[in-house]
């Protein structure tokens, strides 16, 4: 570790009622990796906007190379060196990878744009990041995980002294993350300033030198990694500890009857011949690496993307599922991977997500019968601990842990019985995180029957009774969670043919 | 940050309770309108006049009930260019049905309005069932329309029944002439009630009952409310319906205000009713209608289309002073929106 190269000190910033930052201060130095932590609405993405000139501050001062700095747009930030790769992905779907990495300062020849450089230019970074990309491929048709490495490459890109990771493992898988820590330490040594935030606490003990924790808009303090243990961490940031061990057993009944049995499944590439039973009150994980067909076979099931053919049963039933309609009908319910895509009306109220599966019931005449929608919505809100100040808050004003649990509301009020969990705990902070780890098993021990999508191999064997391995679009493991462990899961999951 | 959700669509007084009742836009508005209305009447003295007050209301109603229709389509994020086109279309069929075929007047304008929603039914379908996107279907039907409603009068215009025919009762739906025992004549625009009374009843149906919620959803995040099981391509074929239906009742209503309609006429209607909505505070991008709002705009173009000429300048103005209007209208929506980011 180096000379300090950014300090933050005493950041004050409001919002409309909100007080966001009481008097945060940060430190980085030159080759260090800062861990920035706590909980959603903390406030570390606001510290990092301030930073990046995206917010401006109400008082405080940023000293950044020995001056006072103060960035009034992101472009300033940018030019003094200090780029920020986002939690959401910030890419031109219809561009090429290489238009998207150099947005802005495109590479010409005389007055034309120059795309045979630029491809090139692009293609040299990967080759020095070791990312296997093609440069001229449309951003739209990577995976989320590779577009997460080229938003990567294209922050490293630039001429920078400090890099921001937000949350960048969330989309990763573990080899992504293996690699995305090669060009971390990269940086690190080249004496860049990093900081990284993230709710992965592995990650943190792995990755970073120090760790910052903020709480509630405040700075609590800043540990040396090594020193501190996980524990310490999550004190800091929650002030209570966090069960993070695997499940030891299936809780599921021995006469526990199927509810749902999928046989042959097909669907394009991506789905081949998947056949998988789910039990009453049964956590059945599904495991495997980005570009498994994980989410593709729970979308071909729910009805959101067309299937070739398979047969679905549920309580022993053949139904016909064209849908999402259909599935919801079917007492099936579908929690996207991407909330802010799939999941959520971003722009409506917490009441009018809730209950939009199940509008039907809400319905006193042909008029919506408001009163009942805002008192059933408050009522779950309330079961769920979501936090939000009323009901007629719009969702976008939430974090993303009380959005994800508007989402399992929704489906709850529709009394869904199925539930799909896609990536439950994707950019969801610790607290968040182990409060729907807890109402995933209450939901199952109520009996409902849950499929888990998940990347996180700690997660999938914490919460399953049972795991289902995918590879390549076929089905390449089944383990009980007591054989299963993660040797064996990432050994199913690379059963290529 | 937390904000309410009222205070997304207000900015400039957060704290007025009726600010944010109204909403910004649709407060400015209505202070525009207003302030039109007050600058030309001052200027003006025959402006003031109970006549103009008439040709504002006559004016109004096909711009009205387009608009209405519209609202729909806007919120679900998608647009309407055909209801102009559709309008004469629907208006010149049924037209000389009247006049030239001797079909009852009753089923004519029935037949009117049924041409109108069948157009609004095919933009939908093109639009939800083949995937065509919403300009280019409605630019399609807007040819289409234009077209057909030449061919079927052979290229000739259309007069419908006057007020003094015995098939010209129709137009006392917009308009009745009250005469006094000096024989002196009130016209009194009934079609302000009729207006006011489909508008309350789009506005219902908006944001009161399923299909009002699952358009604006739907206008906000197609893909999210597909996967709550809501049968989107359904909900957004009804709002072209609805689109569609509308510019059918403005037929009625510009055949009633103003008896002959040419053959190839109408384009450009529609933007004078897409205006009024945008005008009115509907979200071009969809997610967010009002019809009060639409209905707002709506006056706001039909007083400067009559009330120009009245301080001496001629129809072009019109043209320029609805466009500033728009720029100046969206401009403090989009500002205000900034602001609060």
């Amino acid at each position: 570790m180096g000379d300090v190269i950014l300090k933050m000190k005493d950041i004050d910033k409001s919002f409309v009622g909100v007080h966001a930052l009481k008097g945060v201060s940060l430190e980085v130095k030159k080759g260090e990796v800062h861990a920035l932590m706590g909980e959603n609405g903390a406030g570390k993405s606001t510290l990092m906007k301030v930073l990046t000139g995206i917010y401006s501050k109400d008082s405080g001062t940023i000293i950044y190379e020995g001056e006072e700095v103060v960035f009034t747009n992101p472009k300033e930030a940018q030019e003094a060196g200090i780029a920020i790769v986002h939690q959401e992905l910030n890419m031109m779907n219809h561009l090429s990878v290489a238009q998207n990495i150099f947005i802005g300062r495109e590479l010409m020849n005389g007055k034309l744009i120059n795309d045979k450089q630029m491809n090139e230019e692009a293609a040299k970074l990967f080759e020095r990041l070791n990312i296997d990309i093609d440069p001229s491929m449309v951003m739209g048709d990577l995976t989320v995980g590779k577009q997460q490495m080229c938003e990567i490459a294209k922050a490293i890109s630039k001429d920078v002294k400090v890099i921001i990771f937000d949350e960048p493992t969330a989309a990763l898988t573990e080899s992504e993350i293996a690699e995305l820590f090669k060009i971390i330490r990269d940086l690190r040594k080249k004496e860049l300033g990093i900081v990284y935030i993230s709710h992965r606490m592995d990650e943190i003990k792995v990755i970073t030198d120090r760790v910052s924790v903020m709480r509630d808009g405040e700075y609590v303090g800043t540990l040396i990694t090594e020193q501190s243990t996980k524990d310490d961490i999550i004190n800091m940031m929650v002030g209570r500890t966090i069960y993070e061990e695997p499940k030891e057993k299936s809780n599921v009944l021995k006469d526990a009857p199927v509810i749902l049995k999928v046989e042959n499944l097909n669907a394009g590439k991506m789905v081949q011949n998947v056949s998988f039973e789910l039990r009453k009150g049964e956590i059945l994980g599904f495991s495997g690496l980005m570009g498994a067909g994980r989410t593709e076979t729970a979308r071909a099931l729910f009805g959101a993307d067309k299937k070739d053919s398979g047969t679905i049963y549920v309580n022993g039933q053949k139904v016909e599922i064209h849908s999402p309609k259909d599935a919801v009908n079917a007492g099936i319910g579908y929690l996207s991977e991407d909330r802010k895509r799939y999941g959520i009306v971003l722009a409506e109220s917490v009441a009018e997500n809730s209950t939009m599966p199940s509008l039907e019931s809400f319905m006193k005449g042909i008029f919506i019968d408001k009163k009942k929608e805002k008192d059933v919505s408050q009522e779950y809100v309330d079961k769920l601990k979501t936090k939000t100040p009323d009901v007629d808050t719009a969702v976008m004003n939430l974090s993303g842990g009380n959005q994800q649990k508007v989402v399992i509301a929704k489906w709850l009020i529709r009394d869904c019985d199925i539930l799909i969990f896609d990536e439950p705990t994707r950019g969801i902070d610790v607290g968040a995180k182990s409060e729907i780890y807890h109402l995933m098993n209450e939901l199952a021990a109520q009996g409902k029957s849950i499929i888990m999508i998940s990347s996180e191999l700690t997660e999938v064997l914490r919460m399953s009774d049972r795991i289902i391995v995918m590879c390549e679009g076929r089905k390449t493991g089944e383990l009980s969670i007591e054989e299963a462990s993660q040797e064996k899961i990432m050994h199913a999951a690379t059963l290529r043919n | 940050m937390i904000a309410k959700k009222t205070e997304k669509k207000s900015g400039v007084l957060l704290n007025n309770p009726i600010v944010k009742a109204i909403g910004t836009q649709r407060l400015i508005a209505l202070l525009a309108l207003i302030i039109i209305y007050i600058v030309f009447g001052a200027i003006s003295p025959a402006f003031r006049q109970y006549s103009t007050l008439v040709n504002i209301f006559d004016a109004s109603y096909y711009i009205g009930f387009m608009a209405i229709g519209v609202t729909f389509a806007i919120t679900t994020g998608g647009i309407d260019l055909s209801i102009g086109t559709v309008l004469v279309c629907s208006s010149l069929v049924t037209g000389a049905l009247a006049t030239k075929y001797n079909v009852p007047i009753a089923l004519t304008l029935i037949l009117c309005i049924l041409i109108g929603a069948i157009f609004g039914l095919m933009n939908g379908l093109m639009i939800s069932y083949m995937g065509l996107p919403p300009f280019i279907a409605t630019l399609g039907s807007m040819m289409l329309s234009k077209g057909l409603g030449s061919i079927f009068t052979k290229a000739q215009s259309v007069t419908w029944p006057q007020a003094t025919e015995a098939d010209g009762w129709f137009r006392s739906i917009f308009k009745v002439n009250i005469t006094n025992a000096n024989g002196l004549s009130t016209p009194i625009p009934t079609g302000f009630i009729l207006l006011l009374a489909v508008a309350i009843l789009m506005a219902i149906l908006l944001n009161k009952t399923r299909p009002g919620r699952y358009i604006v959803a739907l206008g906000s995040n197609i893909e999210a409310t597909r996967l709550s099981g809501v049968n989107v391509a359904k909900w957004q074929t009804l709002a072209y319906v609805i689109s569609g239906t509308m510019a059918g009742i403005a037929g009625i209503a510009y055949a009633a205000v103003y008896s002959t309609l040419l053959p190839g006429g109408g384009a450009g209607f529609e933007l004078d009713a897409i205006a009024g909505v945008v005008i009115g505070g509907t979200s071009m991008s969809g997610g967010y209608g009002t019809i009060a709002g639409t209905l707002i705009g709506v006056f706001i173009m039909s007083v400067l289309k009559t009330g120009l000429p009245f301080i001496g300048l001629q129809t072009h103005y019109q043209q320029v002073a609805t466009g500033l209007v728009l720029i100046f209208a969206v401009f403090m929506d989009v500002a205000n929106r900034k602001k609060r980011n």
